[in-house]
């Protein structure tokens, strides 16, 4: 091992870290926003609605991401139109495609998970939201989002440690993050151990961080499933 | 149709080569699965150290970081074996030798989780009455365990191989000729990159749909009591 590599190269891979993170904030955030409402599609009970939402999810889900990257990356400029139409100011920045790339990625991983974390919801809590007379926008607002969210917390954090990871694959379209980084001067200093090995290290800090994130969350968000009722207090017997 | 310019034949190659990949990473990976469950199920406080230690660290670390670390850190490694035998001429790891390895490091680590709660869904009772037949410990788990972990896996191995067979694109990034290094090659000459690229996640959609539906014909075939109408 040759530590003095790792720690004179340490500053450029945290930028590298750092640019992950921002394409991994991004892309999830956006990615979450665009998931509510094809998650909602998905779980429609009209057959025609479901339509858009499963060949999405199917597509996304069923191809590799590297694809889903050169399609918008590369694919792009295959098109006239594109390329003279003021969209072509994004297409061709790296950074944009892969933010485009990751999030309509992750919006179709999340949105199966969501899909599945609405239909878990309660039979008996929707029919009260009815009895209540809460309207669909309501009790979808009140009801169906915020229960379905503690219900797909955990599988969500997975997903987002996944897609910390396989934002890794920025890197094959020339961008800096903390794979590209490491093998851009790798390529330079020929310690190709030294360096995925801290570079892996980076990674596994950032997964725990998420992890410890997401365990956190679900204590707040689910707290009822952690409550723990005070038998003393409540006056019963203890037999 | 999509107009593919006569290199049809190119990514039909590159498919084969990608069917290859994932299938020989998937019985290694199962190997490294089954042994990192048995480690972690094991009486022995080192083994189980070095079986979690092992799942922890590969989820954690992206595959192309894998793939990347193994190519390049693989061939510096063969190196310095080589330069101790007197060989100093530049070694290059093979794409493909290196894809198996990454693939099936990263399946083994998750394929241990999914096999070791496989196993944990075994009731006890079958190893008690496999010991009272006068079985061993290691004849037990061939004849009596593994039938019935191997049934309970299935759909989770049946996903972990989806991600597998998603993952074999990466190795295209150290050259390997699959599917979307054909395809780029492809594009060099006719440079239109969506319609070969569009082509290629097809394939992948029919390989990922003949994964599905080979994983729903075998959890059917082992069990049968889901089939049986009365």
């Amino acid at each position: 091992m040759n530590w003095d590599v790792i720690i004179k190269y340490y500053p450029k891979l945290l930028d590298g870290a750092l640019l992950t993170l921002e394409l991994v904030v991004i892309s999830g955030l956006i990615g979450v926003m665009l998931a509510v409402p094809i998650a909602l599609m998905r779980a429609s009970k009209t057959p025609w609605v479901r339509v858009f939402p499963f060949c999405f999810i199917y597509f996304f889900r069923g191809t590799p991401l590297l694809i889903q990257i050169f399609l918008i990356y590369y694919g792009a400029s295959q098109f006239e139109a594109v390329r003279e139409s003021a969209l072509w100011v994004i297409l061709k920045e790296p950074y944009w495609c892969a933010i485009i790339a990751f999030t309509l990625n992750t919006a179709a991983y999340s949105a199966e998970l969501f899909r599945g974390a609405i239909q878990a919801i309660p039979n008996g809590e929707l029919e009260a939201a009815d009895a209540f007379g809460m309207n669909w926008l309501l009790k979808t607002r009140r009801i169906v989002i915020p229960r379905a969210f503690g219900i797909a917390l955990p599988a969500y954090g997975n997903e987002v440690v996944l897609m910390l990871k396989s934002s890794a694959l920025a890197s094959t379209i020339t961008l800096l993050d903390l794979t590209g980084m490491a093998r851009t001067i790798q390529a330079r200093t020929y310690t190709p151990v030294e360096l995925f090995t801290a570079a892996g290290v980076i990674y596994l800090v950032m997964a725990a961080v998420v992890i410890g994130l997401f365990r956190y969350m679900e204590s707040r968000f689910n707290r009822y499933q952690y409550y723990k009722p005070n038998v003393d207090q409540m006056g019963v017997d203890k037999q | 149709m999509i107009d593919l310019h006569g290199f049809g034949h190119l990514l039909l190659a590159g498919t084969w080569v990608t069917v290859k990949l994932a299938v020989v990473s998937l019985s290694l990976g199962l190997v490294f699965g089954l042994l990192g469950a048995a480690a972690k199920l094991s009486e022995y406080k080192v083994l189980r150290a070095m079986a979690t230690a092992y799942t922890t660290l590969i989820r954690g670390i992206p595959e192309l970081l894998i793939v990347f670390a193994i190519y390049f850190g693989g061939s510096a490694l063969v190196m310095a074996i080589a330069s101790m035998f007197g060989y100093d001429e530049y070694i290059e790891v093979n794409p493909f030798m290196a894809g198996v390895a990454a693939l099936s490091i990263a399946f083994g680590a998750y394929a241990t989780e999914v096999f070791r709660m496989a196993i944990l869904s075994i009731p006890q009772g079958q190893w008690e009455s496999a010991q009272a037949l006068g079985m061993t410990r290691s004849k037990t788990f061939y004849r009596i365990i593994l039938p019935q972990v191997w049934r309970v896996a299935l759909p989770g191995l049946g996903n972990l191989f989806q991600v597998l067979l998603k993952d074999t694109a990466l190795v295209s990034v150290v050259g390997l000729q699959d599917i979307i290094r054909q395809a780029t090659t492809a594009i060099s000459s006719t440079k239109e990159p969506f319609t070969f690229y569009l082509a290629a996640a097809c394939i992948y959609l029919i390989l990922t749909a003949i994964a599905t539906a080979g994983t729903l014909w075998m959890e059917r075939a082992c069990t049968p009591q889901a089939r049986y109408k009365g």
